[in-house]
Formats: structure tokens, sequence, C-alpha cells
């Protein structure tokens, strides 16, 4: 009993450290950002690696989740006689929900991933400590770029999802389950409203796990132990910690901005 | 023991130094690194750090180049302090000195010229043409000026050591530090690295800090030489004056005896009781 009340506190503190040392980074890191005005080309192209490469994978995800919500909900109105209305669910489930959540999720795996691996290379292979000693900053130079590209990229691949996904669940209902093409946008046009779901779902909601999904994965690939587990260790604690955290804040965001 | 070269009246003044270390001490957990260590590095020269594996050289370069502050004690580069420096006056310092790194740290994402235009694009703002000229001359130093496109996974070993050699004193720094910079290097790249330091050393009017346990070819090259172990000068002196050493220390250190007072093993218990070889004692 003690022993384990020992262990949880022990869990504890070195859970609270880690947080520490993470906050301290972050501001760190933005002190780092305010200098990347005088050099944008260090930004774009780290958009490239984290956003152009993402495209891809964010793309073909959108489609298939589109598309599956597409049979799902004619699956389940067809019943009540209510498929006009399938527009208006693919739209909503999208861009409230699956496309910012879904697309953090892809995102930490494929770019999140390659950000905390490569940093933790440099930093194995004293390329960070090469850095240092010829008076370069890697806050400045390698750190802020990443972490200001993914914070852009992200609610951009979460757009792009979302919009994808809709023309998948289009193409479902309207091409293969002959559901009208009218009543498929206009109920879409009617019952989604800018500020309420498209700016308090996808667009805040992704800006905020791009902010997280972004500092995670630049710390984690900063504080990995420079041996080859250490980084296997890193790249996956981005992935599942990200996974956790935007979870966590989807809950909290859902019930600040769609609570009842 | 720790020991202070060029304190005597008839040594080099204060001036001719341009390091200084007073009173180091350093610890890792439990472990002593260094113990109230006094070195000296005249400018100029050629300085070799020489001890085993383990001795704390890397970290004796680590601690003069700022990356990790002592527990006490002062280290002193060109009259400024290094560990009471702010980050921007140790920046400041940095771009006068030069590391090169066991494992050459080359910016994988670079090919060798980005990798030595890398400073000069970083601290200056020469336009393209000079740069390229610069960086052509420092490749040319180091025998790379053909390698100039190719990947830092393209070169073998010995050409990523001088790749950085170029990248380090593309910026005509006053020092260089040099960690272990002939291990794991086939013969004929070893003597193209020693005849390298030296030269550039002379020709540029740097100041050489080698940290390394190959004792011969350090030797040859090197001005004057600290002999570290256990956290401690254990002895230091010209290379002929070292030679000439009457501590059993030094003479096994320098001519790779297999007995001496330093141990092969680490600390463990009697071999006999680990293997439980121990008779156990009779019931009878």
């Amino acid at each position: 009993m003690i022993d384990g009340l020992q262990r949880l506190g022990q869990l504890t503190l070195g859970w609270l450290n880690r947080l520490g040392r993470a906050t301290l980074f972050l501001l760190r890191l933005l002190g780092a950002v305010a200098t990347l005005g005088r050099r944008p080309g260090l930004v774009i192209k780290q958009l490239y690696s984290v956003g152009v490469l993402s495209l891809p994978i964010i793309a073909m995800s959108g489609l298939f989740v589109g598309m599956v919500l597409g049979l799902q909900g004619y699956a389940n109105l067809v019943d009540f006689g209510a498929t006009s209305s399938l527009g208006t669910v693919v739209a909503l489930s999208l861009v409230r929900e699956l496309g910012p959540v879904l697309a953090a999720l892809l995102y930490a795996a494929r770019a999140g991933s390659a950000v905390t691996a490569e940093i933790g290379l440099m930093k194995a292979t004293e390329q960070l400590a090469a850095m240092q000693m010829m008076a370069v900053d890697p806050f400045a130079r390698v750190f802020a770029p990443r972490f200001v590209a993914g914070f852009i990229a992200m609610p951009l691949l979460a757009g792009i999802f979302t919009a994808i996904g809709i023309l998948g669940g289009y193409f479902v209902a309207v091409k293969q389950l002959g559901v009208d093409s009218g009543a498929f946008w206009s109920q879409m046009q009617a019952a989604v409203g800018l500020v309420d779901d498209v700016i308090n779902g996808v667009v805040i909601k992704s800006v905020a796990f791009g902010w997280v999904a972004n500092w995670i994965a630049v710390f984690e690939g900063y504080d990995a132990i420079p041996t080859s587990e250490g980084i296997s260790l890193a790249t996956t604690r981005t992935v599942v910690n990200t996974a956790l955290v935007v979870l966590a804040l989807d809950f909290v965001l859902t019930a600040i901005f769609f609570g009842v | 023991m720790s020991a202070t070269a060029f304190a005597s009246p008839s040594d080099p003044p204060a001036e001719s130094l341009l390091v200084t270390v007073r009173g180091l001490s350093f610890h890792r957990g439990d472990r002593i690194i260094f113990q109230s260590v006094d070195l000296d590095i005249p400018r100029g020269k050629v300085t070799a750090i020489m001890g085993p594996s383990g001795a704390g050289k890397t970290t004796l370069l680590r601690l003069i180049g700022g990356q990790i502050r002592p527990d006490a004690g002062r280290i002193e580069v060109d009259g400024a302090c290094v560990h009471e420096l702010g980050r921007k006056e140790l920046y400041q310092l940095r771009k006068r000195m030069s590391m090169l790194f066991q494992s050459g740290a080359l910016f994988t994402d670079l090919t060798v010229f980005e990798n030595v235009a890398f400073p000069l694009r970083e601290h200056t703002r020469l336009p393209e043409h000079l740069i390229r000229t610069l960086v052509l001359m420092k490749l040319e130093a180091v025998g790379l000026r053909g390698a100039r496109d190719l990947m830092p996974s393209e070169l073998s070993g010995g050409m990523a050591r001088r790749a950085a050699l170029a990248r380090a004193i593309a910026l005509d720094p006053m020092m260089i530090l040099y960690d272990e910079p002939f291990s794991g290097q086939d013969p004929i790249t070893m003597g193209v690295l020693i005849k390298l330091i030296r030269t550039l050393n002379d020709a540029l009017g740097l100041t050489s800090i080698i940290v390394s346990h190959d004792v011969k070819e350090t030797a040859s090259i090197a001005d004057y030489i600290y002999l570290i172990s256990e956290g401690l000068v254990v002895d230091h002196g010209p290379p002929n004056a070292l030679e000439g050493s009457n501590s059993a220390w030094v003479e096994q250190f320098l001519h790779a005896l297999p007995d001496g007072p330093m141990c092969f093993h680490y600390p463990a218990p009697a071999y006999a009781e680990d293997l439980a070889l121990r008779e156990e004692p009779s019931c009878d």
C-alpha cells in the first residue's frame, strides 16, 4: 500500500517536472518565433515538409471518412425517409468533430512523429551541439520554424480533410445512392452556420490541436534521450500523447462551444 | 593532485594564455569527473589533453565551450569567464571558437558546400559569390573541393571529419577544440588529419586543443600535453619531457602497458565470489 502510494507520488512528481520543463521550453520557443520574421524561408521549407507532404494521407483519409459517413447516414436516415438531410449529417459531423480531430491524429502520426525523430537524431548525432558551438541558437534555427510551420499547416490540413470528406459523402449519397443533389447541398447550406459550426468547429479546434500537437512533437525531440531506444520512445510518446491531449481537448472545446 | 603549467616566473605571461582553468570541479551524480583541476592553454600552440577513456576529456572541452557549467572553479577564455556569460555574450565568444566533434556532426540535410557555408550565412552578410569563394578556399585547405556537392551520407569517416574541419575554420576562429579527431580513422587518413591540424594551426595562427587517447599521433604535433585521469591532472609538459617522466602512471599510459597503477577492470566484487566458487560451509 505504502509502496503503491510512493510509486504514485513519484509518477506524479515526474509528470509535473516534465510539464514544467515543457512549459519553459515553450516560453523559450515563443521567444525564438519572433526572430522568424527575418527568415521566412526557414518556415516555408518546413511547411513543405509537414504540410505538403501530409496532403496525400489527409486527402485519402478525408475521402474515405466522408464516404463512410455517407453510407452510414443513408442506412439510418432511409428508414425515416429523411435522406435529404444526409448533407447536413455529413457536413456537421466533419466540420464539428471528425475533420479537426482526425486530421490532428493523422498529422501527429505522419508529421509530428517525423519532427520528433528528426530533432532527436540531430541531438544524438551532435548536430544541435555543433549548432550551439557555432553560436547558432537551435531554438531559432530548428525548433521555431518547425513549430510555426506545423501550427500554420494544421488548420489548412483540417480544412482540406473536411472539404474532401464532404465531397466523399456527396459522391456516395448523390452519385451512388441516388439522394437528390439539390437537397444534399441546400439542407447543408441551411443547417451549417459559419460561426457556430465552421469557426467554432474546424477552425478553432484545429488551431488548438495544431498548437499542442506541434508543441509536443518539438519538445519530445528536444527532450529525447540521444540513443536509438530514446528516440524510438520519444517518437511513440509524440503520437500517444498528442492523441490523448487532442481527444481530451476536443471534449473541453465541444463542451464550451456545443454544450447544452 | 592539481597542476598548473606556465606558472613559474620563466613561463609566458598571462596575456599569452588563451584559456585558463582554475580549481575546476565537476561531477555527474555521485561520480567525480574533475576535482580542483588547474590548467593553462597558451595562444598559438597545439595543446593536447590526453587520458584513458572516461577520464573526462570531452567533458573538459564542453566546459571550455560553455556547453556545461562547472560545479566549482573558473574557466576563462580570452579573458572572459565562460560560465558567467549570458547567452548573447557566450554566443559572441563562440563565434571566435570552433569545435570539431568526434562524429563530425555535419548537418545531414545539407551538402558539404552548404555545411561549410552554414556559419558564414548565419553570421555574415557576405554576397553569395564571396561565400562561394571562401567555402571553396576552406574546402581546398582540407582537400575536399571536389566533394562540395556530396551529401554527408556519401562521405567516408575521414572525409566527414575533414569537411567538419573546413566548417570549423570557416569563420577564421581564434581557437579550435578537437574532440578525438583521430578515433576510428585508417592510418592514411590519420596521417592527413595530423598534418592538417598542425598546418592549419600554424598557417592561420590558431590555438588548438586536442582531446585524444591516441598517444603517438597526438604527441607528434602537440606543443604541450596534459595527462588527466580520475578527475586530476596526473602530469603535464612538452611531449619529450613526459617521455622521460618517472611517474608509473605516465609510463603505463604513454607506452600502453597492460600492468601498472591504472586498473583494466571496473571495480567489482571478488571474481570467485561472483562466480559462486566459494566452498559452501559443510553441515557435518
